[in-house]
């Protein structure tokens, strides 16, 4: 997987340089019902997705476009329920392994052809955190980077320096905790936010690769390198450096914290952006770095996740669901939906352009340029489904009662030897 | 029909006739029983059948005997904390009838406007479950919340209710509480209206007063009250389920999860349906409650006996 | 009367007694009245930190029209209704039928059906959940609204089931024996005879159901999904995700979701309470 997507990024980052052909559909008219249920209820999110279901039915008149908008929460634990009973004909869900269980299940469509067939041009980089078992079951139809969201100004008031390595990033916290600040808003009410910083510290103390045995199964979550882990994360746990109560807060939630001023950075995907614009944030308040090294020697590993768009097995329109999904990923609709006022996010289209916006730019070239060690879709996709939802409750815990951690990391070590079979 | 000469048909005419007293309740019966039946009898029954199987909810289910059971005896924490949980919220459920009935003798009198009072201390229990979910969880907010609000003038907290894995689950119950008292105030309330005065003025007389009146002569009274409210309470501390999906959807790191919602949790799993373990899941809830359904169904026929 | 009515008591504690009631109301319904007030702020409020001062400003009609024109509320509102309504209709109907056979006549089984549809009812529901679910999406019911319906009616018949045949049972039965006299037929003395007679526990038992379909939230999710089928009860959640940390918008949704069966309480009180509390006397 590693190689795949190392080498799909590069790829992008290559040919968004070239202006590709523009395919989509056949111009062919559709008619007949297409029944969407999309995870995308966050405000920005939420208004792409009725433009895109409102745009698609403008060029299919005669088509019955059903758009259903459920809680992206909720939807994790509803998708299983949609796919078996009464399946609609699209559906949102994620990347890689998260695909997994539903891959398994024979409940996602097979669309290998349309890769093969050249359906959808411009998705070959990225046809990777599509495949399983050598098929592809889906398409993207966004990415984006994670890393350090700041506030310029209060670096700036407390003549801080975006920081480039673990000891620096300490020294940063002590100085904004001395301030009476805290450093990082977090809200891991639903818990995959905690992910994010497992994902980042295991990536710096062993790297890539071990992370990615780690996601595998081959390593024993009592190993002494996972704990060293945990005991870089200890050490900004012990000195305050994040927001109490964050067990309580969603991610959205958490970012109050930030536009108030009581928090200097935030550890989050690039979808954060726009609500932190809508909170009253100017451009010269917010910055972003790439998470600090902390073993020098290993080449940095960064999260991308990918959001997918897939056909579910026992759809009942399957052609036009098709039609729907050449129509997310060609080109020009990939640069206009993830240009930053609309998700704010990085095409997938090899073909579509980067919108020229701060933060979509750093995060394009820092993936593109500065990710030797490999890119991951995140902690709930590349762990396989079940470890994950163990493995975050675990991680939600540590960020609270550190002194657990033995217990945490047993309780972890059972579940991998139960899941992984 | 009349005009047939034939006297065969005569017999045929009366036999539903001469029956209709026997038939017409099975008649009557059968809409009813066929709905009950298939959507309530049979699953129960269905429901133990599953719990031995392993089974996703889509393919063959492949028998498995006790296994299930034996996974969720054999040391499941999340079970265990499940468990415990259901029992914690069992016991302090009941709170909610000697809190329906301190406030119901608060209320029992005739001042002005005390009905639009009883109405307004009554109305949480016609709120959704998921709303008093809500509403609490707000309530409970550790910083924004009106609860700590409160606490910081008095200058305590703050509190983190819900965050807190030692407070989290008494903070759902508080939450269940609420509408469970406004019922069982209800039901007291009624109660008092048919107590026999003359009773009360005779034990006055005696110098009965206070507590003493209340425990030995007014409780008694009540005892229909009571068993009601004992039964829809302990009903309502086994169903408990969307309190906890609202305020806390069993966390902090699962720490306020109970049978029902661990069930849920299982039977529909993001990564796979286990069906045959959430049924197994269930069959343990269904016998802490056999427990007490025997128990009322053995009141409620000693009372049918004593009646017509 | 008991306690001692307030009449009689001392000038003082009939003081102490007026001025603790408003008190204790206000306690009691804090949460809510906290709720309330949030609905009614700007949203500006909530970013200042202002959670707890007066509204800056008084934001009903924007709030509440964001709630009804700019989201999926009234949606999940009217199949609220498309399901409790039904639900109340066959429920009641279905269990006047067994609640007459069970109340009137004396044959074998009597008791044992009557015991059968109670235990039913006292059930953990969560242990039909899983052949529930299984009997809906094979009969292609799962995400309808009549799905959920159907099993609603069913359900609740144990519980009507009980109300109704004790409240049949509580009828005068001469009136049912000299219709018999009369030679009528034992249908039409269920339709003419008693159900008349059933009026108020009719509309008790209406009115009950109706709160307790309306605020079902387990099987709306169990059963349904999205804004096609769901309730307003499981839609609230979508509804939250939308807005969520925006507090002033939650609020205002959660108010209106718990509106018709509050309304239905104030308007029909005498026969809630009544209904609710059949048995509680004897």
């Amino acid at each position: 997987m590693r190689s795949i997507l190392k080498a799909s990024v590069a790829a992008l980052g290559f040919a968004a340089l070239a202006t590709g052909a523009v395919a989509d559909g056949h111009g062919k008219k559709l008619s007949g019902d297409l029944r969407i249920i999309s995870d995308m209820s966050n405000p920005a999110p939420r208004a792409v997705m009725e433009g895109l279901a409102k745009e698609f039915g403008e060029k299919h008149p005669d088509l019955n476009i059903d758009l259903e908008i459920v809680d992206r929460e909720a939807w994790k634990t509803q998708i299983r329920n949609a796919l078996t009973a009464n399946a609609p004909d699209v559906v949102n869900w994620y990347a890689a392994n998260r695909m997994g269980p539903y891959v398994n299940a024979g409940l996602f469509e097979d669309i290998s052809d349309m890769y093969e067939n050249g359906d959808l041009p411009g998705l070959d980089a990225v046809k990777g955190a599509m495949t399983l078992d050598g098929k592809q079951w889906g398409v993207p139809y966004t990415y984006y980077q994670w890393g350090m969201y700041y506030r310029e100004d209060m670096f700036k008031e407390l003549g801080l320096t975006e920081p480039t390595t673990f000891e620096e990033e300490l020294a940063n916290c002590q100085k904004i905790v001395d301030s009476g600040k805290k450093c990082y808003a977090i809200g891991t009410k639903f818990l995959w936010t905690a992910g994010g910083w497992f994902d980042y510290l295991n990536m710096r103390t062993n790297g890539f690769d071990f992370h990615m045995q780690l996601a595998r199964g081959e390593v024993e979550w009592t190993d002494a390198r996972v704990r060293e882990t945990f005991a870089n994360w200890r050490k900004i746990i012990d000195m305050g450096g994040y927001i109490d109560d964050h067990q309580s807060y969603s991610w959205q939630e958490a970012l109050k914290f930030m536009t108030d001023g009581e928090a200097a950075s935030y550890l989050i995907g690039n979808f954060a952006v726009a609500p932190m614009r809508d909170a009253g944030l100017s451009d010269d308040q917010i910055d972003f770095y790439q998470f600090p090294l902390i073993d020098a020697s290993l080449p940095q590993g960064e999260d991308a996740p990918t959001d997918t768009f897939h056909i579910p097995a026992n759809a009942s329109n399957k052609d036009n669901a098709r039609a729907f999904l050449q129509f997310v990923t060609s080109a020009d609709v990939q640069t206009k939906i993830n240009s930053g006022d609309a998700l704010g996010q990085l095409p997938v289209n090899a073909a579509s352009s980067v919108d020229a916006d701060e933060f979509l730019e750093q995060g394009f070239a820092m993936l593109s340029g500065n990710a030797k060690g490999g890119v991951a879709q995140f902690f709930d996709r590349d762990f396989p489904a079940e470890m994950a939802s163990v493995g975050m409750e675990g991680l939600q815990e540590f960020m609270v009662f550190p002194d657990n951690l033995d217990d945490i990391l047993e309780r972890l070590e059972d579940a991998r030897q139960r899941i992984y079979k | 029909m009349t005009a047939l000469p034939d006297p065969t048909s005569q017999p045929q005419r009366s036999w539903y006739k001469r029956n209709e007293i026997a038939v017409t309740p099975w008649l009557f019966l059968l809409p009813g029983m066929f709905f009950f039946a298939f959507y309530v009898i049979y699953p129960i029954f269905q429901s133990f059948w599953i719990s031995f199987h392993e089974w996703d909810g889509l393919g063959e289910k492949v028998w498995v005997g006790t296994a299930n059971y034996e996974r969720l005896l054999g040391g499941d924490r999340k079970f265990e904390t499940s468990f415990w949980n259901n029992l914690k919220w069992l016991f302090l459920y009941l709170l909610a009838i000697p809190a329906g009935l301190s406030i119901a003798l608060l209320l029992n009198q005739k001042v002005r406007g005390i009905r639009l009072y009883k109405s307004l201390f009554f109305f949480p229990f016609v709120l959704s479950q998921v709303v008093v979910g809500l509403v609490f969880s707000w309530f409970y907010l550790p910083r924004e919340g009106l609860l700590n609000a409160i606490l910081a003038v008095v200058g305590a907290g703050p509190v983190n209710i819900l965050g807190d894995p030692s407070t989290a689950t008494y903070g759902i119950i508080a939450a269940g509480l609420w509408p469970q008292t406004a019922y069982c105030m209800i039901l007291y309330l009624t109660g008092l209206n048919a107590v026999d005065p003359e009773q009360i003025e005779a034990a006055r007389l005696d110098g009965a007063k206070g507590h003493r009146m209340l425990w030995h002569v007014v409780l008694p009274q009540l005892k229909p009250a009571t068993f009601i409210a004992f039964v829809v309470t302990i009903i309502g501390a086994l169903r408990s389920f969307d309190l906890i999906s609202v305020m806390t959807n069993g966390g902090p790191f699962g720490s306020t999860r109970v049978l029902s919602f661990y069930m849920y949790e299982e039977s529909l799993s993001e990564f796979g349906f286990r069906m045959g373990y959430g049924a197994a899941i269930a069959v343990v809830l269904f016998f802490i409650m056999l427990f007490f359904i025997v128990y009322f169904l053995w009141s409620m026929y000693q009372d049918e006996r004593g009646g017509r | 009367m008991f306690p001692t009515p307030i009449e009689k008591t001392s000038r003082t504690w009939q003081l102490t007694y007026q001025g603790l009631l408003p008190i204790v109301l206000l306690i009691w319904l804090l949460p809510l009245i906290a709720v309330a007030t949030f609905s009614i702020k700007p949203s500006a409020d909530f970013t200042n930190g202002n959670y707890w001062g007066l509204p800056t400003s008084f934001e009903l009609f924007t709030n509440y029209g964001k709630v009804f024109f700019e989201s999926d509320m009234p949606r999940y509102m009217i199949n609220s209704v498309l399901i409790t309504v039904p639900t109340v209709i066959g429920a009641v109907a279905l269990s006047s039928m067994t609640g007459f056979a069970l109340g009137v006549y004396r044959f074998k089984g009597n008791l044992a059906i009557f015991f059968l549809f109670i235990a039913g009812n006292f059930v953990p529901f969560q242990i039909l959940m899983v052949p529930v679910r299984d009997i809906s999406v094979n009969l292609g019911l799962y995400d309808t609204k009549v799905g959920l319906v159907l099993f609603h009616i069913a359900f609740q018949t144990g519980f009507c089931t009980l109300f109704m045949r004790n409240f049949i049972k509580a009828l005068p039965y001469e009136l049912i024996e000299a219709a018999r006299v009369e030679g009528i037929a034992e249908w039409r003395i269920f339709w003419f005879v008693v159900l008349p007679l059933m009026k108020p526990a009719l509309a008790a038992l209406s009115v009950l159901i109706f709160t307790f379909i309306w605020n079902d939230y387990f099987w709306a999710v169990v059963l349904t999904q999205g804004p096609d089928a769901q309730p307003v009860t499981a839609g609230i959640t979508s509804f939250n995700s939308q807005y969520r940390a925006a507090y002033h918008l939650m609020s205002a949704g959660s108010i209106v979701a718990a509106l018709p069966p509050v309304a239905m309480f104030f308007l029909m009180q005498k026969h809630f309470i009544a209904g609710l509390t059949l048995g509680a006397v004897k």
